[in-house]
């Protein structure tokens, strides 16, 4: 009844579908129902694995000296918030020890203009 | 030596055979167990790996997990070169035979439902990935001289990287929507995260489109053709796939209703 007219040749599947794209669908998507033991249903456990997964992948590429996605301003927004809060804590403290040191005068506006203009408002 | 039974797919019957050789999870060979008009693919498997405690327990296991999925995904790819399977998802196990007629049986108007609605369709997966470092003059900021040339500096970099994300971001929607013209369903899901799949550049789009086999070629062809539009952004795409981003029963259907949290309904 539903004879298949000719499929494509597959696309990135098989040899080279990456384990991400299969587990996307097999753990993710795909009916749920429900079987005499229940474990296809509890999709904490399948959120559990999924942040196993990343730590286990992390892990491995933390061993190979690869994290640069955990420092990289450009990947990461927690990156590029740490980076601006770091570098402001920086100028900052910068700014208080000319305060303390040598004669007393006005910091540098320039500065903290450039800053605020640079951090997204 | 009793077995559980590993349900992979619903389908309707379909006269074609399987590969002689396929085994499905833990090596055991999918069989085909009818009732009435709907055919489930089941494998026998054992219960020290799949009864509840010990699944639970595999399932965290890395490489376990990524044998079984390997597994499950030969027997739906080769289901899905016969016939339009209806894929379930990993893990859905039943005690016996029984078991899995007595959920045919309480489901049956269900699955005919989601059957004659995906039969003769396939699911082709579209990604959309940025490289920012591709298109980008080196990193590294030639020493600052100032702190103002630091800061323009920094606001350049800055800068191109919003450009590159506004025009990936546009690109992918244009390229959604021509798509979406041509198939008959589609889903958007969540970008991947690139720690998890391994794949470089930064995933904008991830989307899965519902299109007859009549028309597959067609597809691809188009998305073929937005391969190389546009430096710094990749298109990549998989399939055919089984339709598992559309097996969900219609919002309408009342079986919906209870099965995320008991499976009571389906033994009673």
């Amino acid at each position: 009844m539903t004879f298949p007219s000719r499929v494509p040749e597959p696309y990135g599947q098989n040899g080279s579908a990456n384990l991400a794209d299969i587990l996307e669908r097999v753990l993710d998507k795909g009916l749920v129902i429900a079987g005499d033991i229940r474990i296809n249903l509890l999709d904490i456990e399948l959120l559990t694995i999924k942040l196993r997964l990343i730590v286990a992948s992390v892990d491995k590429a933390k061993e190979m000296g690869i994290d640069w996605w955990e420092t990289d301003p450009s990947l990461s927004s927690h990156a590029r918030r740490d980076e601006l809060s770091r570098e402001n804590a920086e100028l900052r403290a910068r700014l208080a020890e000319l305060d303390e040191s040598g004669p007393r005068r006005e910091p540098e506006p320039a500065i903290e203009r450039g800053r605020a203009r640079e951090e997204p408002s | 030596m009793t077995g559980l039974r590993y349900v992979y797919a619903v389908c309707r019957p379909f006269g074609a055979a399987l590969q002689r050789q396929l085994t499905g999870v833990g090596g055991a060979p999918p069989r085909l167990l009818r009732h009435h008009d709907l055919v489930a693919v089941v494998s026998e498997v054992p219960e020290r790996d799949f009864a509840e405690r010990p699944l639970r327990a595999h399932l965290e296991d890395l490489d376990w997990l990524t044998e079984t999925a390997h597994a499950h995904q030969n027997v739906i790819d080769a289901l899905t070169a016969v016939t339009t399977p209806l894929p379930l998802r990993l893990g859905t196990v039943f005690h016996d035979d029984s078991g899995v007629r007595v959920m045919l049986e309480a489901r049956e108007e269900g699955f005919r439902r989601t059957l004659d609605r995906l039969a003769g369709r396939v699911e082709w997966g579209v990604k959309v990935y940025a490289e920012p470092e591709a298109q980008q003059e080196p990193r590294e900021p030639a020493k600052a001289a100032s702190g103002r040339d630091y800061l323009r500096q920094r606001r350049l970099s800055h800068r191109a990287d919003e450009e590159l994300w506004e025009r990936a971001d546009r690109f992918a929607r244009r390229l959604h929507e021509t798509l979406a013209e041509r198939a008959e369903d589609t889903r958007l899901h969540a970008p991947q995260n690139s720690a998890l799949s391994g794949v470089p550049g930064r995933n904008v789009l991830n989307a899965a489109y519902l299109v007859s086999r009549a028309h597959s070629e067609e597809f691809v062809e188009l998305v073929d053709r937005t391969k190389s539009e546009e430096p710094g952004l990749r298109v990549e795409l998989t399939g055919p796939w089984a339709a598992y981003s559309f097996s969900g029963e219609e919002p309408d259907g009342e079986e919906m209703n209870g099965d995320e949290t008991n499976g009571d309904g389906v033994g009673a």
